[in-house]
């Protein structure tokens, strides 16, 4: 029994105070040097890469990208808490989970691009495929873990990403009393950032917490500062150990409120000015998770000014070759929307294929374009 | 009076309107008040008509539909909207087991006049689950109407006419042609009758049958092809289906074709010509044709041109229909 997870659901989670700090009493998690400075890395080449998708998305580049700038903390910290053989469940947001799990930016890219290969995940990598309708993937990642226990497997973690508007879902509920049913080995990770699009989180419950809804459902429910790479790498893992090897009394599965802030849009399609304020925003930005790891690693001699610009030019490079590789990446096949669709293509879809290439044949792809 | 208006301003104007007209009337939704909408369909709405009339709800499709069934019984006027309509499902069993049959289950106690709109179909580079065209789940539902206006003049007076109607009505917004083009539309509210069609343009040769964001295009092929005088209809309301005005056009021409995003299996095209069939069989002088989308799932922006009908493969349907 932790203490990190067997707290009031409004006891929130800390390790580093917002000036990088050491929290009185707390403990550092138990990683290396090198694995502290791999999270920074990590929260920095996620940001990076946030702000190009954005102005690529400006400049017509790639579509409708949502940053997740803020959000670095909770994305890097928990998805690094995962041991291998863990899965991810993500939402549409977790660039930054995925790339930690081993999903190559490009292919982030590509997904944003509107080609579908973006969505073909490497097969050795234990990534859910992204959901966009809001907290459909819950479901979803109970079934997994029900099926890993099935199995008969007992070292595999699944491990749920979704917001604080998709706790309103029905999905959220039935995801999430299914597991305390069938007690399965999840952690569902709640992002919330504060805003589901322009609603903001007092106006999507009436509970003081989102973490205390896990009381419904039999399990933990606990609050983490979600911009605290520390806070939530300790309370991850030790949501993860329990997932996988709980305690006699306890169930394994745990939901984890990790409270953070969305600094951009919702996507490139949203301005948030319309619905909340400046201030409001540079408020949270004090709370920054890059700045506070970066403090706490340069404080204790784990980090210093000559690392810091090696990270950041290589950083530099990695994004600019997964944005020169999406780019160099030829135009999907037009035909290979018929493919997939079934293990062996129906008659009726071979006939359709026939047609739309002799269509492409006698009027040529220009002519299929719109201007 | 009136005010040159883009589609999506024309259905602002129209809820705008049913609002002021009618103190029952509410809105509801994700995203609808402050922030005017995802597509600014509701701009001004919540600071003209307050927060009890412009309702940001929870993020829960389930709930903004079955609360707005529970209070279209209880002698409101709700018109909830959905933000894509490929949201919709988490709501959908409150459509199909509610909404549209509340009336029939309670023998007439229990009416709902409500209006669920959503934008829908492809067109403007969305993410994914952003750009299907699902009429079709609609208008299989008894009990529901279903409309989706292509011009600003009808998006007005259908949504007017939509919440005026004392059963639920299925508003479906084209969402490619929001912004594609500006029309005349009155300040004063007005109606334009749910289940009545539209003849676009008058030919004698093929009628090419058609609604929503595919209208526009089908009317380009239409005037490319010098050769064939083709006779577009825009159906406007999918349920009801204006068929004397299908079946009128048929029997002029004897030659047709239907132009839909959505899927080919199941969609309404079939509908249309199986109708065609039982009318005016001995009027046909050509099997109909139609130019639809394919039956795959709706592809990711870099392909979706290519699974959307336009110009050419529409021309080259309705030349089909008329070589035969």
């Amino acid at each position: 029994m932790t203490e990190t997870i067997h707290r009031a659901p409004d006891d929130t989670y800390r390790v580093l105070d917002e000036n990088g700090e050491l929290v009185d009493g707390a403990e550092v998690p138990d990683l290396t040097d090198d694995e502290l400075v791999e999270m920074y890395r990590y929260m920095k080449l996620a940001r990076r890469f946030d702000e190009r998708a954005v102005s690529l998305q400006r400049q017509g580049r790639i579509g409708t990208y949502p940053p997740l700038s803020g959000q670095e903390g909770a994305q890097i910290a928990s998805a690094m808490a995962l041991a291998d053989d863990d899965w991810i469940v993500p939402s549409y947001r977790e660039h930054g989970a995925s790339l930690v799990r081993g999903l190559p930016l490009k292919d982030t890219l590509l997904y944003w691009m509107g080609d579908e290969r973006g969505n073909a995940i490497p097969a050795e990598e234990n990534i859910f495929t992204v959901a966009v309708p809001i907290a459909s993937q819950i479901p979803h990642a109970t079934g997994m873990g029900w099926a890993s226990q099935l199995k008969d497997e007992s070292d595999t973690a699944f491990m749920c990403y979704f917001g604080d508007g998709a706790t309103s879902e029905g999905d959220f509920h039935e995801g999430l009393n299914f597991a305390g049913v069938y007690d399965t080995p999840n952690v569902f990770f709640c992002n919330n950032n504060q805003w589901a699009i322009s609603v903001p989180r007092e106006q999507q419950t009436a509970t003081d917490t989102l973490a205390q809804k896990a009381a419904a459902y039999g399990f933990e429910g606990v609050q983490v500062d979600g911009m605290d790479p520390l806070a939530v790498y300790q309370v991850a893992h030790d949501a993860i150990e329990k997932a996988k090897d709980p305690d006699e009394d306890e169930m394994r599965p745990t939901l984890i409120e990790a409270v953070q802030y969305r600094f951009g849009a919702h996507t490139t399609a949203d301005d948030p000015s319309v619905y909340r304020e400046e201030s409001e925003v540079e408020a949270w930005k004090d709370k920054d998770p890059i700045p506070r790891l970066e403090t706490f690693l340069v404080e204790t001699d784990r980090l210093d000014d000559a690392a810091i610009e090696s990270i950041e030019a290589d950083i530099e490079d990695a994004v600019a070759d997964a944005i020169e590789a999406a780019e160099e990446t030829p135009r999907p096949d037009p035909a290979s929307m018929f493919e997939n669709v079934y293990a062996e293509m129906p008659q009726r879809l071979e006939q359709q294929l026939e047609y739309f290439q002799s269509i492409r044949d006698e009027y040529g792809d220009e002519a299929l374009l719109e201007d | 009076m009136s005010e040159n208006l883009t589609l999506v301003q024309a259905v602002r104007d129209g809820l705008h309107d049913g609002m002021a007209e009618d103190d029952d009337v509410l809105v509801m939704g994700e995203d609808v008040g402050q922030n005017g909408g995802v597509f600014r369909a509701t701009e001004g709405l919540y600071e003209e008509f307050g927060d009890d009339r412009v309702i940001d709800t929870p993020l829960a499709e389930s709930g903004i539909i079955g609360s707005a069934v529970g209070m279209a019984a209880y002698g409101l006027k709700p018109v909830p909207e959905i933000q894509f309509s490929g949201f919709m499902y988490p709501g959908f069993d409150q459509v199909v087991s509610h909404m549209s049959r509340l009336r029939t289950r309670s023998r007439g106690r229990f009416t709902l006049p409500m209006v669920l709109r959503a934008p829908m179909g492809g067109g403007i580079r969305a993410p994914e689950h952003h750009s299907e065209s699902k009429e079709a789940f609609y208008a299989h539902e008894a009990g529901l109407k279903v409309a989706m206006p292509s011009t600003p003049y009808d998006a007005k007076g259908m949504l007017i006419a939509s919440i005026r109607d004392p059963d639920p009505v299925v508003f479906l917004e084209p969402k490619k042609i929001y912004r594609a083009f500006r029309e005349d539309v009155p300040d004063d509210p007005y109606e334009v009758e749910l289940g009545d069609a539209a003849v676009r343009t008058e030919g004698e040769d093929v009628s090419v049958f058609t609604w929503g964001a595919m209208t526009q295009p089908t009317v380009e092929a239409a005037e490319n092809l010098d050769r064939i005088d083709v006779e577009v209809v825009d159906l406007r309301s999918l349920s009801p289906i204006d068929f004397d005005t299908i079946i009128e056009s048929f029997k002029k021409t004897g030659r047709a074709a239907i132009v839909h995003e959505a899927p080919n299996t199941g969609g309404l095209g079939a509908e249309i010509t199986a109708t065609i069939q039982e009318e005016a069989l001995l009027y046909q002088e050509a099997p109909v044709e139609r130019i639809t989308g394919f039956d795959v799932p709706f592809p990711l922006a870099a392909l979706e041109d290519y699974y959307l009908p336009e110009p050419a493969r529409i021309a080259a349907g309705i030349e089909e229909a008329f070589d035969f």
